[in-house]
């Protein structure tokens, strides 16, 4: 049984593997109804729009059913049901199941529960693995990844994206500048991890100071929540704004990636640029967890 | 075991059980711990803490009589007392001799410091780490103990 629990679990041929599956996908090159008769259940347990709607799309378009668990208020979860339990009894609902949970390693403990296979929708501040692989997925689509020079900027201590990208993108042979606020830098855990894998990470206090070396900008949002009041979140905020005239000063073949929902960090009028790809980023989702749904079901 | 003859007066020689040598200093309470001996349980246990050893300067002692330690059992405590060497008493002497390999997993030895880590829930997660050269990577959250694990121990 195989499940998609954290990019660490993937080497480089299986990553692969999936980018080439979900390119044959997005040419319209597969079985619409490769997955018929097949349930997914759809378990979120914190809100989620393009997760979650991708993952009921990829499956209709492959001929399957997915059925969601809705919200945690109206579920068994409310009485105090264990993820554990939950898991068990779905698992003889259905053919795989999809999990977004609040709680690190939640999906991992899921699949040592769970008779069919789980793939890891976000596990708190953890994994996401899918969005990874959509995020190479849309940097292979303008360029290879190998070597590739990723600029990651924003808040790079929480932000789950990021971790997860960087170690995919250690196998690559990539080269990353990190960009973060003071206080929101990568955990020293991760820049070591990512050395013992080759991979040096370069941290820059201002993006002007690298933007024009970098093939790729790595966008994430820098959550107000994370400081002491409004004053300190718009200097920092404003500081790590993108926009056309920062653009300039780059590559023309840079492109910009942002995990999405965006707030301020790109202005609107860099949707217009050759560069950015968030939208396009957003939309191979669907190509990509087709490509996670086959292989674990199909 | 001569030039331990001064622990003699503080600690007698056991019949049978097991003595735990070159515990890093001040580790032999935490070494019990990991060992789940309390105090509470049957077993006869002395204790000495910061020993003079020509070997390491200071050591531990750690004497449990009528157990033998499984090697299972021991390898857990190679992470705060990697230098430990493990005898095995049987009619006041030493049967076997072995010293401590540290561990490829730990199972319900650390708790995971990350307060969001499902290990830290109602969930029936069992504590599991992957020993790394780095340090202790989290089975399920991948959060990195690198530092003071014996302040971590369950």
């Amino acid at each position: 049984m195989r499940h998609i629990i954290s990019i660490r679990d993937l080497d480089r041929a299986a990553i692969d593997g999936f980018l080439d599956a979900a390119a044959g996908i997005e040419a319209k090159r597969y079985d619409p109804e490769l997955l018929r008769g097949k349930i997914l259940g759809i378990l979120f347990f914190e809100p989620s729009t393009r997760t979650r709607m991708s993952f009921e799309s990829a499956m209709a378009r492959l001929g399957g059913v997915s059925l969601t668990m809705g919200s945690v208020e109206d579920s068994s979860v409310a009485k105090g049901e264990t993820l554990a339990d939950t898991i068990r009894v779905v698992s003889g609902y259905v053919d795989a199941i999809v999990l977004r949970h609040p709680r690190e390693g939640a999906a991992r403990l899921a699949s040592e529960f769970a008779s069919v296979p789980v793939i890891n929708a976000g596990d708190g501040a953890g994994q996401h693995p899918s969005q990874t692989l959509l995020d190479l997925y849309t940097i292979r689509k303008s360029m290879p990844i190998d070597g590739v020079r990723v600029g990651l900027l924003g808040d790079l201590r929480y932000g789950r994206t990021t971790h997860s990208l960087a170690m995919a993108l250690s196998l690559y042979g990539a080269e990353i500048a990190a960009v973060a606020p003071k206080g929101l830098e990568l955990p020293s855990g991760i820049v070591r991890e990512l050395a013992d894998r080759g991979t040096a990470v370069t941290e820059y206090s201002a993006i002007e100071d690298v933007i024009a070396h970098l093939d790729v900008l790595y966008v994430t949002r820098i959550q107000r929540e994370r400081f002491p009041d409004a004053a300190s979140y718009l200097d920092v905020a404003s500081s790590y704004r993108i926009t056309p005239e920062l653009i300039a000063r780059a590559r023309p073949e840079m492109i910009v990636l942002h995990p999405l929902p965006r707030v301020d960090e790109i202005d609107p009028r860099v949707d217009a640029l050759p560069n950015a790809k968030y939208f396009e980023q957003a939309h191979h989702g669907v190509s990509v967890r087709m490509a996670m749904l086959g292989e674990v079901m199909g | 075991m001569t030039d331990e003859r001064p622990q003699g007066l503080l600690i007698s020689p056991i019949r049978s059980g097991t003595v735990i040598d070159h515990i890093t200093a001040g580790q032999a309470l935490n070494v019990l711990r990991i060992l789940g001996i309390t105090g509470t349980t049957a077993e006869s246990v002395s204790v000495a803490t910061n020993v003079a050893s020509g070997l390491v300067g200071k050591k531990d002692i750690v004497k449990i009589e009528n157990r033998e330690l499984r090697k299972e059992e021991v390898d857990r405590i190679a992470l705060i007392a990697p230098n430990a060497t493990i005898n095995i008493i049987r009619e006041f002497v030493v049967a076997e001799k072995k010293g401590v390999e540290t561990p490829a997993e730990l199972s319900g030895v650390v708790r995971c410091p990350n307060p969001g880590c499902i290990s830290n829930t109602a969930e029936p997660a069992r504590s599991r780490f992957i020993v790394t050269p780095n340090g202790l990577r989290c089975h399920y959250c991948d959060w990195l103990v690198t530092k003071e694990i014996a302040e971590h121990i369950l």
